[in-house]
């Protein structure tokens, strides 16, 4: 209980001091200091909490609680008049008066507290009595306490600062709306051409009845105007249309007929292009052409009929029965034997002509086969007959060989050889079988033909030829075997001489070696360009030969010449090389088809190695310099710059130099023509020397070219600097030499090359860009809904965010 | 023995009227055609020579106002109808087919300040210096009717621009403050201050329209939002704007026009630096307006002649004058990118053409395609010397020329003056600024 009539007056004090702030402190200077000093600190307190500047809740921490404890007790006993109300409160005989507002005073507490009792005097007996509580303080409590929890309301900002957050915001929000332009802008400031108007306008329709209705006779002129025709009856605001003319416009829509009238273009040219192909086609005199037409649509008929017996027997049947009408009109017509006019001269010429022989033949079989008597029989025999059929149908390059039964083609021979070759040295054991499936294929294909024993004899030939060829190649592996395993040697052993520094000793033998292996001539060997062609030519003597080998490639070597005119450097070499080695040749010639690319790679570099080996000269030198030198030797193995620049410099002061001007003419004063040149005396008369110009610039300089070139006229017409959207020199240029004109170009590219940049169409308003045109969904709000809107009276929240902005 | 002939289809090679073309068959081997570069160089010296031979921009001169131009403004529907307002207070419509004025309205006492046409092209506002803006019908009066506006609005202070929405009833006035208008109040429903200038001119902007640009004579240009009814951003100047120009193709950009001889092109985003600083007048910019193709500009100026300029580059590729125009106060673009009007001081309107050498007319073709294969040439050989100094001469007044001279001079003056001081200074002390940046003051926001 004590405790919480503490609290009551602790709160009570309070309560005094705030509604003391405002009387001052003249009463207060007349107590104890030590009072005054308690007062003073509470006083502050409570201003600041009137104030309500502090950022957050102040609470009272129980010190303050004592302080407010204490004071009161000493408080006590001083009479103060500011107490008043509140002691009087506490004080046992004491009744509280609630105070009732009846009319308008200065003096109004908003704690519900009044200071009606300020003027009366406090007399010391009534302070004598026991303190009690009164229930009547808690309401008083409960609102300090509410006062206490308020948290502080901020300051206003002033006007400017709210205005400057205020378009601070809505520049931010109009930028950002704006930037969804961005996409759009760029892809028209880069578009190749701009066609305006951008949207493209539907022509409004707008009858002439509805044109009149809005017009009014209004002058005394047109009035009677207006009365004559009314007099005459004639239709002034009338529809202009009769009904009919209407309910046909209405009739068909725009759509549909535009749609009807694709159709119709559709099907017309549909038609025409049918036609021209059938024009084409009948013109095509080749009889091939037509021969393989004519069959192509036998077998799509013969495959629809099979299809169709299988899905429509019945109809089927009567799709034979036609068939065997049309067998009967051909045994009627006799348009297949041999008796018509084209038959006769074949038949003339066919003693001679191998193809005219085949055409009769062809005719006759044909002609067999339309008189023969259809059985309705199984599928098989039908397919039997297709077989058949496709059996004559003998491939040309058959045909051909056919032809120089005595002499076979060398190409075609070289060929097929050459694929039989690569098989096998791709895979030697599978190859008897399909030599054998071919060779089977191409009997079975000239079995049916006329002169089978020719063929068939042409063809043994073949067949043994090929055997040979594969005896060979079976042999093949074994001795290939060898070469390249000498050849790995040979790098081994290359390789493991570099990585061990060589000595003298070494170098020397393989000097001596190099020297007795090459076979380069010497011509050759002062040509550094030709140094790559040294790896084949030093694998040469290590390579071992079988007889067998030797004696296939000389074989092949027969044919080649035979058929192939050697590439040029082949044949140079094939020429150098008996004179030195008489063994190599035909090696040689075998060697391409032997050694693959993997091989001559592998082989180069020791050969370039090989060369550089000698030149280097190391006898105090550390072994670290000389593996440098030797590196840059070799990697700039190839070029010598100084003597490259000597040339150019050579070339260029030869270019610059003025040439003389020649102007004999022959044949004038003496006779001309083919063969004859004119004489010398003529044309040391008609030369004109240039004078020699001044002397170069760079004469006296070894090192450098320089360009006399410039020609001032010309500089006149010349770019001198590189125009803004070029960054280099040869872009601008090309696109200068890329000429746009008609003359160079084909019309379509003119046209595409000088399209200009902005099309306009005369007499259309261009109207400003819209956000619909371009995709976008314009803002559906009215401009103007929204400006009604005050903006003064704007949230408490939206303000929140806007200090939130300002603080930002 | 039949002889077999090569023959030939006449379709082929026979044209079918008398004024079709001979069809000939064209070899595109190029080395028949040799020399492409010195040929093309040729065709394009002489096309640019053509073009200088044919520039006669000037088409017409509509007389019978009795005061000085002082404003103009365009017909949004009808590409042949153009309004004007004189000083003396007076409105005409012109008829640019026929040359001719097809009507005039005593409008205000005093200067018109500002004209604009309704979006929908039935009517137009006027403001004046006798503090009234009013609503004319484009129609003239009936038979028998008085010349009356629609509407008029007395207002407190003098209106100086106006200008109308380009989708609502709604228009903007301007003098002591921005005022937004429904057309049927007679109080603006929205004001708009920021600081206390007079206002020379307010534009709103044609592709979102909700926003606005002012430039007042204190130096500044004001960027507003209608739809947030508050002012966005300031930019101040150098010297006072006296008009700026909202870019039709592209939302965020406008041009303003300075007195200080140059005209600025502004991304409203980025106030503080200039796109484009486009500079070539010698004396006081005072109207600009956008081609409707957002590629180009016409400028107006004191100097007495008007000048096209790219929206890209800083210097003009076209200036027009005559010898009679005096003070250029108003110009115009036509609404099909085809013709300028420009207003002046000497009471006359006049039409130029957009291109000085553009054949006015239908094209054939052929000559259409001689005209985009010349344009071309000259665009690809335009760098170099010949075609570039013939390309860009023109024929200038003596007072333009002489002033363009000694501006010259009086740039590179303080060229010099700005070198030297940075080499005399220490290094960091003075830096260099751009011309772009020299011009802005400030923005405020």
């Amino acid at each position: 209980k004590p405790r919480m009539d503490r609290n009551c007056f602790a709160a009570g004090t309070e309560i005094a001091f705030l509604s003391a702030s405002a009387p001052g402190p003249c009463e207060r200077e007349t107590a104890e200091m030590s009072v005054v000093r308690a007062a003073e600190s509470l006083l502050a307190l409570s201003q600041q909490e009137e104030l309500e500047d502090l950022p957050k809740d102040y609470p009272l921490s129980p010190s303050e609680d004592e302080v407010g404890d204490t004071c009161l007790k000493r408080e006590v006993l001083s009479p103060a008049k500011m107490w008043g109300s509140v002691l009087y409160s506490a004080l046992p005989n004491f009744r509280w008066k609630l105070a009732e507002r009846s009319e308008a005073s200065l003096k109004v507490s908003e704690f519900n507290v009044t200071s009606e009792g300020s003027g009366e005097k406090l007399v010391l007996s009534d302070l004598l009595g026991p303190v009690k509580t009164s229930s009547s303080l808690a309401t008083v409590k409960k609102q300090l306490n509410r006062v206490k929890s308020k948290k502080t309301v901020e300051l206003p900002l002033n006007k400017e600062e709210v205005e400057r957050i205020h378009r601070e915001v809505a520049f931010n929000k109009t930028s950002q709306a704006l930037s969804k332009w961005d996409p759009i802008i760029l892809k028209n400031r880069q578009a190749e051409q701009l066609v305006f108007p951008l949207k493209k306008e539907q022509s409004a329709f707008a009858p002439i009845e509805h044109v009149l209705s809005g017009w009014k006779a209004r002058t005394p002129l047109e009035q009677e105007v207006f009365n004559l025709l009314h007099k005459n009856k004639q239709p002034v605001t009338d529809p202009l249309l009769t009904p009919v003319e209407k309910a046909s416009l209405k009739a068909m829509s725009l759509e549909e007929a535009k749609m009807r009238r694709a159709e119709l273009q559709r099907a017309r040219a549909l038609q025409s292009y049918y036609e021209a192909r059938a024009r084409r086609e009948k013109k095509i005199k080749s009889k091939k052409y037509h021969k393989v037409l004519k069959k192509g649509k036998a077998r799509k008929a013969l495959r629809e009929f099979e299809k169709l017996q299988k899905a429509n027997p019945t109809a089927a049947l009567e799709e034979l029965e036609k068939i065997e009408k049309a067998r009967m009109m051909e045994r009627m017509s006799l348009k297949h034997q041999n008796s018509g006019k084209w038959a006769k001269s074949k038949a003339i010429m066919a003693k001679y002509d191998l193809e005219a022989r085949q055409a009769m033949q062809e005719q006759l079989a044909r002609n067999k086969e339309l008189t023969q008597k259809l059985q309705v029989a199984s599928d098989s025999e039908e397919e039997e007959e297709g077989a058949e059929e496709e059996g004559e149908l003998v491939p040309d390059a058959v045909n051909e060989i056919q032809m120089d039964a005595n002499g076979p083609n060398p190409w075609m021979l070289r060929n097929h050889l050459r694929g039989t070759g690569e098989a096998k040295v791709r895979d030697p054991e599978k190859l008897p079988e399909p030599v054998a499936h071919e060779a089977s294929e191409s009997e079975e294909e000239e079995r049916p033909g006329a002169e089978e024993e020719i063929l068939l004899n042409e063809f043994e030939e073949r067949r043994s030829l090929r055997k040979k060829s594969t005896l060979n190649q079976d042999t093949e592996p074994v001795s290939r075997q060898e070469p390249k395993d000498s050849s790995s040697k040979e790098v081994l052993s290359e390789l493991r001489a570099l990585s061990q520094k060589l000595n003298r000793e070494n170098q020397q033998c393989g000097k001596q070696n190099m020297s007795s292996t090459r076979t380069v001539p010497a011509v050759q060997r002062e040509e550094p360009a030709e140094v790559e062609e040294e790896p084949l030519l030093l694998q040469r003597p290590e390579r071992a030969h079988t007889v067998e080998e030797l004696e296939e490639l000389g074989k092949e070597e027969c044919f080649q010449n035979k058929e192939v005119p050697k590439p040029m450097g082949e044949g140079q070499q094939s020429e150098r090389n008996p004179n030195n080695q008489p063994g190599t040749p035909k090696e040689k010639k075998r060697k391409e088809e032997m050694i693959d690319l993997q091989n001559l790679l592998t082989t180069k570099s020791p050969s370039v190695k090989s060369l550089a080996v000698p030149t280097t000269v190391e006898e105090l030198e550390d072994e670290e310099e000389r593996d440098q030198k030797r590196m840059i030797k070799e990697a700039f193995a190839g070029d010598d710059v100084i003597r490259d620049f000597l040339k150019e410099k050579r070339e260029a002061v030869e270019a610059s130099k003025p040439k003389d001007v020649d102007l004999t003419l022959p044949g004038w004063g003496e006779w001309g023509g083919m063969g004859l040149k004119p004489s010398a005396k003529k044309r040391r008369r008609f030369l004109i020397k240039t004078p020699e110009g001044p002397p170069r610039k760079d004469k006296n300089l070894p090192n450098v070219i320089i360009n006399e070139k410039r020609n001032v006229h010309a500089a006149a017409h010349q770019v001198r600097v590189l125009p803004y959207p070029f960054t280099h020199h040869q872009q601008f240029e090309r696109t200068i030499q890329t000429p746009i004109g008609s003359t160079w170009n084909t019309q379509r590219a003119f046209q595409k090359l000088t399209t200009p940049k902005v099309v306009t169409k005369p007499g259309h308003i261009i109207k400003p860009i819209k956000a619909e045109d371009v995709g976008y969904r314009s803002s559906s709000r009215s401009d103007l809904s929204v400006v009604q809107r005050n903006p003064k009276q704007l949230s408490i929240r939206h303000k929140k965010q806007l200090k939130k902005n300002s603080v930002d | 023995m039949k002889v077999k002939m090569l023959s030939r289809n006449p379709d082929n090679y026979v044209r079918e009227t008398k004024l079709d073309l001979q069809r000939v068959p064209r070899n595109y081997d190029p080395t028949l055609h040799p020399f492409e570069v010195p040929r093309e160089y040729i065709r394009a010296l002489n096309a640019t020579k053509l073009e200088r031979v044919f520039a006669k921009p000037f088409l017409a001169s509509l007389d019978g106002h009795r005061d000085g131009v002082n404003c103009l403004a365009k017909h949004p529907k009808s590409l042949a109808t153009v309004l004007s307002g004189a000083c003396d207070g007076e409105v005409r419509i012109w008829n640019l087919t026929k040359r001719k004025c097809i009507r005039t309205v005593q409008a205000h006492e005093g200067f018109v300040r500002g004209i604009c046409t309704r979006f929908c092209g039935t009517s137009f506002f006027t403001v004046g210096d006798d503090k009234t803006v009013k609503q004319w019908k484009m129609d003239g009066p009936g038979y028998g009717e008085e010349e009356e506006p629609l509407h008029t609005i007395l207002g407190k202070t003098v209106y100086t621009g106006i200008d109308h929405h380009w989708k609502e009833a709604v228009f903007v006035t301007c003098g002591q403050q921005v005022d937004i208008w429904d057309e049927q109040r007679t109080s603006p429903i929205c004001s708009m201050t920021w600081g206390f200038d007079s206002i020379s001119s307010v534009k709103f902007n044609p592709i979102e329209t909700f926003l606005l640009g002012s430039c007042a004579s204190d130096r500044n240009i004001v960027l507003y939002d209608m739809r947030q009814a508050t002012p966005l951003k300031k930019v101040i100047l150098d010297m006072r704007t006296n008009t700026i120009c909202w870019n039709p193709m592209e939302a965020f950009i406008f041009t303003a026009a300075n007195e200080d001889y140059n005209l600025y092109t502004f991304d409203m985003r980025a106030l503080d630096t200039p796109v484009m600083v486009h500079m070539d007048h010698v004396s006081a910019v005072l109207d600009v307006d956008y081609s409707p193709t957002g590629k180009e500009f016409v400028s107006a100026s004191f100097d007495k002649s008007i000048r096209i300029f790219p929206v890209d580059k800083s210097r003009s590729r076209e200036v027009y004058h005559t010898k009679r125009m005096q003070h250029v106060i108003c110009v115009k673009w036509t609404s099909d990118s085809k013709y300028i009007m420009c207003g002046s001081d000497e009471m006359n309107i006049r039409l130029w053409k957009a291109n000085a050498s553009e054949k006015l007319g239908v094209l054939t073709s052929r000559e259409k395609a001689a005209k985009d294969y010349n344009q071309k040439l000259k665009e690809k050989f335009q760098h170099h010397p010949h075609i570039k100094r013939i390309a860009r001469h023109r024929h200038l007044p003596k007072s333009i020329y002489s002033q363009i001279q000694e501006q010259r001079i009086m740039k590179e003056a303080r060229r010099r003056k700005e070198v030297n001081r940075l080499k005399h200074s220490k290094p960091g002390s003075v830096s260099i600024v751009s011309e772009k940046k020299k011009h802005i003051v400030a923005v405020v926001k």
